[in-house]
């Protein structure tokens, strides 16, 4: 069966990969091809570049930095960040993307979800799902974790399965950057909602915090930024712990 | 000299991350649409991402180029998608003609697995396919599909893996191979692949 995924997260802001707490305050952690590589190297599963603040700015995605890395990578890449239409998607697939991440593009316009996946196919689709608890449940939010909406993450998730994503990318707001591990419940509960893949994102700060996930929620891969970027600890360490636990990992 | 590697351009697939790889696994790799660029290969890969039918329609045209391609005993490899084109048909699209260089059909996962199935996957390897040379049994490779190959003579299937049914994620006869998985995604793995690839383009 498939082993459990270990995804570096690559936040790109001006040709640089930052990280910051909760979705604000970023620190510079430096080149993404150079960090590209090392993951690559180190036995990473799959990489993530995201051009967070490309929404924001209302620009298109940096094609000549997305080629600088996937050069460099001879595992899966994920991009997300602005993308509008169809064509921004296989601009993104043509610069060495393998998939997409949809985020706040979807939730304004979830034909853009179900055109994508009619046209490129479910598996190279990612629907990206910032989620923050509000009362008893938790909300989506987007442009980078800038702006509410009232759409419950749960039914959303639902909905984005149904409208062709092949995967469901979820970050919990709440526990992003805190290093004090993933956001469980959410976790399983979008978990048991649909029957893709789920990434689960935000608050990796230990190699339990990757155990934890694995054992306690049905998660399928986990992705984290700064554990990794400022050697915390490193994809091979993570992965030697959980193999000693019983994960599967490769 | 480096082996001239073409991979067949026909809309489908991450052409970017397969060039990549057969440039890291030391060939000269170019996109190739036309038949006398085709032939004038020493190998040839067959990518793909997609559904069957709207792939066949596509590679239609070139039909028989690759089929005489495949005749000509260069190596001829198909990845993914372009595993599943080699056998007859897919149930994903029923009456569409495949090229049928391995006897059988194509079926879909059974629905006690997360379809499609995304992420690394065990490979056991059967026979001595000269693509997984000095490749140990148990080597994780990278999938991304719905569908798999299920050939008629079980004798071509030279790495198999498990996912809700025991799958062929390889075939080999001859100078025809096919991986169901993605030899450029699968790290350093796949790149040892595409270098048994590149040696035999060689010869």
């Amino acid at each position: 069966m498939l082993a459990k995924r270990i995804i570096p997260c690559l936040d790109v802001c001006d040709g640089r990969v930052v990280k910051g707490v909760n979705f604000v305050g970023l620190r510079d952690a430096g080149d993404p091809s150079e960090l590209a590589a090392r993951y690559n190297d180190e036995g990473a599963d799959e990489l993530v570049f995201l051009d967070i603040t490309a929404s924001v700015e209302g620009r298109k995605i940096f094609l000549n930095v997305l080629r600088r890395t996937a050069e460099q990578l001879f595992i899966p890449l994920s991009v997300g960040g602005g993308m509008k239409t169809i064509e921004d998607v296989r601009e993104a697939l043509a610069n060495g993307a393998d998939k997409v991440s949809l985020n706040t593009m979807i939730v304004k316009n979830p034909e853009l979800l179900h055109d994508t996946s009619e046209e490129f196919g479910s598996q190279c689709i990612v629907a990206s799902i910032d989620a923050k608890r509000v009362g008893e449940s938790w909300r989506v939010f987007t442009y980078g974790g800038r702006t509410p909406t009232e759409i419950d993450a749960i039914k959303w998730a639902k909905r984005c399965e149904s409208l062709g994503a092949g995967e469901i990318l979820l970050t919990s707001m709440d526990a992003d950057g805190t290093k004090r591990g993933f956001d469980l419940k959410l976790t399983r509960a979008v978990c048991d909602a649909v029957r893709i893949p789920v990434i689960a994102s935000g608050g990796a700060g230990t190699k339990q915090d990757f155990a934890d996930v694995f054992e306690k929620t049905g998660a399928d891969a986990a992705l984290a930024a700064s554990v990794f970027h400022y050697d915390k600890t490193s994809v091979k360490k993570i992965k030697k712990f959980l193999k000693n636990r019983g994960v599967e990992v490769r | 000299m480096k082996p001239r590697i073409g991979i067949v351009d026909y809309g489908a697939g991450n052409l970017f991350s397969v060039r990549g790889g057969l440039a890291a696994a030391g060939a000269r790799a170019a996109l190739v649409k036309t038949s006398g660029e085709i032939a004038a290969c020493d190998a040839l890969v067959i990518p793909g991402v997609g559904a069957f039918g709207p792939a066949m329609r596509k590679l239609e045209p070139l039909r028989l180029t690759i089929e005489e391609f495949a005749s000509s005993g260069k190596p001829l490899l198909g990845i993914c998608l372009g595993m599943q084109v080699f056998l007859e048909s897919s149930d994903e699209s029923p009456g569409v003609r495949g090229f049928g260089f391995f006897e059988g059909g194509v079926k879909r996962f059974p629905s006690s697995v997360k379809i499609p199935q995304i992420g690394w996957n065990q490979l056991r390897f059967r026979g001595n396919c000269p693509l997984f040379r000095e490749l140990k049994n148990g080597e994780y490779a990278y999938f991304v599909n719905s569908y798999y190959a299920k050939p008629k003579d079980e004798g071509v299937i030279s790495a198999d893996s498990n996912y809700g049914v025991r799958f062929a994620s390889a075939v080999w006869r001859e100078n025809v191979f096919a991986t169901q998985f993605h030899p450029e995604k699968s790290g350093d793995t796949g790149i040892a692949m595409l270098k048994n690839f590149v040696e035999l383009a060689k010869k």
